[in-house]
């Protein structure tokens, strides 16, 4: 798949929550052929500190070319591109790596905690072109707070999906782990699609293979190229190390050596 | 589009290898060239220098490898490559078709390791010549002596020029006393060019776990944040021997290039800056067109070396 560099203009910035932005960019080259689970590295300045890239899974791509990225203010960089102005551009990579391997006709479940809630939006939608029953799919989403997850999970009502929610202090939803509502629904879906904290998505996995249902899930790393040249992305796989930025994000939960 | 610069002559000599430019991209920054393909118009590069291949494919070191630090990154990704038969069987493929000069970083264990890989690159169609990494600080074999004891290196550079043909290039660490010492003794040794620097080995730690931020604890220090005393070291060496000096050390822009050039780099490697920013190396390129355009100048041979100090 060809990728792109490509200067693109914020054109809106959302807080949905504190600390938790929502950026809206034209890149007609990477949102033309982007695909759920994907990434773009970021450059979120134009001096040499934060020196790298920032990955950022895609939230969504619109008609018309343009891309939102879903974050949450953890660092500089994180905290450079928070401060970018509407107007103002950046510069992309992408789209990269691998994404989601899309299911299309038996029921599905997705599962995100945090800000992996980002790219399964993009997946929701994706899903939705192949004709399918949203109302059948779970869509199981946690976060910390109601604050941070209400609009989040408004946007998969608004798709039709079964939303079911979980919030850490229990204002939204089942008071503990998302992965705890996974256990209901195990049973009625062939394919499980996670992304969140690294010891929920190895909840996830473990439950999944349990079941006996397929899972996918999407890793993160710190990475510098997003590129596969420079090798510092790894994570440990069953066959020894993987590369996050080329072999995934998105691998088959049997793929990761779960720590 | 990038203008271009068809009047000004951009061709220099590393010892046989001509190269159409001065500037190529660092060992470990670029892959295996392919990765950028999509990016970078690798014809219009001075050349490629591949991550270093080894006799055997390497598995690298353990996650976390990189993190990032003030203006520059921290890495131990450990020789991490796919070996020299799969090397020559499937990365040469796309590389010899590039249009670009091919130069392969070799590393081993032993001085035979290095002699073996120098033979059995040799005489395959597309390579250019070889760069010996001798300044890995990542291995916790014997290699880093390789690269700080002057007899190690010249034995290394020997072994090599004795196995080969090819231009021989010496990547040399900065993390020894006098660099200039080692760039004598593999200029004695044989070395067609020496290249540098390498990483300077650093530290980072995380303060609320107490834990080093790398796996392997220490790594290589790369980024703007070298620069200045890979200049210095360049310097130092481009006076001290006769063979050409290739410059590398935080370059990522045309200015930082010239600076290499004036202070007696033949060439440079652009590293770390094609990791964050994958258009560097013909950013800088066509920079450099503009500066001698500018400066008056037909030829970039013509500005090697023209530091210019007080009291001529």
């Amino acid at each position: 798949m060809t990728k792109f560099q490509e200067k693109a203009q914020i054109l809106d910035r959302q807080e949905l929550a504190a600390g938790v932005f929502r950026l809206t960019l034209h890149a007609p080259l990477i949102a033309g052929s982007a695909h759920p689970g994907q990434f773009v590295m970021v450059r979120v300045g134009e001096l040499f500190d934060p020196l790298l890239r920032r990955p950022f899974s895609i939230h969504q791509v619109a008609a018309g070319g343009d891309l939102q990225l879903l974050f949450k203010v953890v660092g500089r960089g994180t905290g450079c591109l928070a401060r970018m102005e509407p107007g103002r551009e950046v510069d992309l990579l992408g789209p990269l790596g691998r994404g989601f391997r899309l299911q299309r006709e038996d029921p599905v479940c997705l599962v995100g905690g945090g800000m992996g809630i980002a790219p399964l939006y993009f997946l929701g939608k994706r899903l939705l072109q192949h004709a399918r029953l949203p109302e059948f799919d779970p869509v199981l989403l946690g976060a910390v707070s109601q604050q941070e997850l209400a609009l989040l999970a408004d946007d998969f009502f608004g798709l039709g999906y079964d939303v079911r929610t979980a919030t850490d202090d229990g204002s939204l939803g089942h008071h503990g782990f998302v992965t705890d509502l996974l256990d209901a629904v195990l049973p009625r879906v062939s394919k499980v699609y996670v992304c969140g904290p690294y010891p929920m998505m190895r909840i996830a996995a473990a439950k999944c293979l349990a079941a006996g249902v397929a899972c996918e899930v999407s890793l993160e790393t710190h990475m510098a190229c997003g590129l596969g040249a420079c090798l510092g992305c790894t994570v440990q796989a069953q066959e020894g190390y993987a590369h996050v930025c080329i072999q995934g994000p998105v691998f088959e939960a049997t793929e990761v050596a779960w720590q | 589009m990038t203008a271009q610069y068809d009047d000004i002559d951009l061709r220099v000599r590393i010892g046989p290898l001509r190269l159409r430019n001065p500037v190529l991209t660092a060992s470990g920054t670029f892959g295996y060239g392919r990765e950028f393909a999509d990016l970078v118009n690798l014809h219009r590069l001075g050349g490629v220098v591949t991550k270093g291949i080894s006799l055997v494919p390497r598995p690298g070191n353990p996650p976390p490898r990189i993190v990032e630090t003030a203006c520059g990154m921290l890495n131990a990704i450990g020789l991490e490559n796919v070996g020299v038969e799969e090397f020559i069987r499937r990365k040469m493929v796309f590389l010899r078709s590039a249009g670009t000069r091919v130069i392969v970083n070799i590393l081993g264990d032993s001085v035979d390791d290095y002699a073996r890989l120098a033979a059995r690159l040799t005489g395959i169609e597309g390579i250019d010549a070889l760069e010996i990494n001798i300044s890995c600080p990542n291995v916790k074999k014997g290699g880093v002596a390789f690269g700080t004891v002057p007899e190690m290196a010249a034995a290394v550079t020997g072994a090599v020029r004795a196995a080969t043909d090819l231009p021989l290039i010496v990547k040399l660490s900065p993390n020894v006393t006098d660099i200039t010492r080692m760039a004598a003794v593999v200029e004695e040794a044989g070395a067609d060019a020496v290249s540098l620097i390498n990483t300077l080995i650093g530290m980072a730690i995380d303060c609320r776990t107490r834990r080093p931020r790398l796996a392997n604890v220490i790594g290589g220090l790369s980024g703007p944040a070298i620069k200045p005393v890979a200049l210095r070291m360049v310097w130092q060496v481009a006076r001290t021997v006769s063979i050409p000096v290739i410059g590398i050390g935080g370059i990522s822009r045309a200015e930082d290039a010239l600076e290499f050039l004036i202070a007696g780099a033949t060439a440079v490697q652009v590293g770390t800056a094609n990791l964050y920013q994958p258009s560097a190396a013909e950013e800088i390129i066509t920079g450099i067109s503009s500066y001698l355009r500018e400066q008056g100048e037909a030829a970039v041979r013509d500005i090697i070396g023209t530091l210019q100090l007080e009291g001529g």
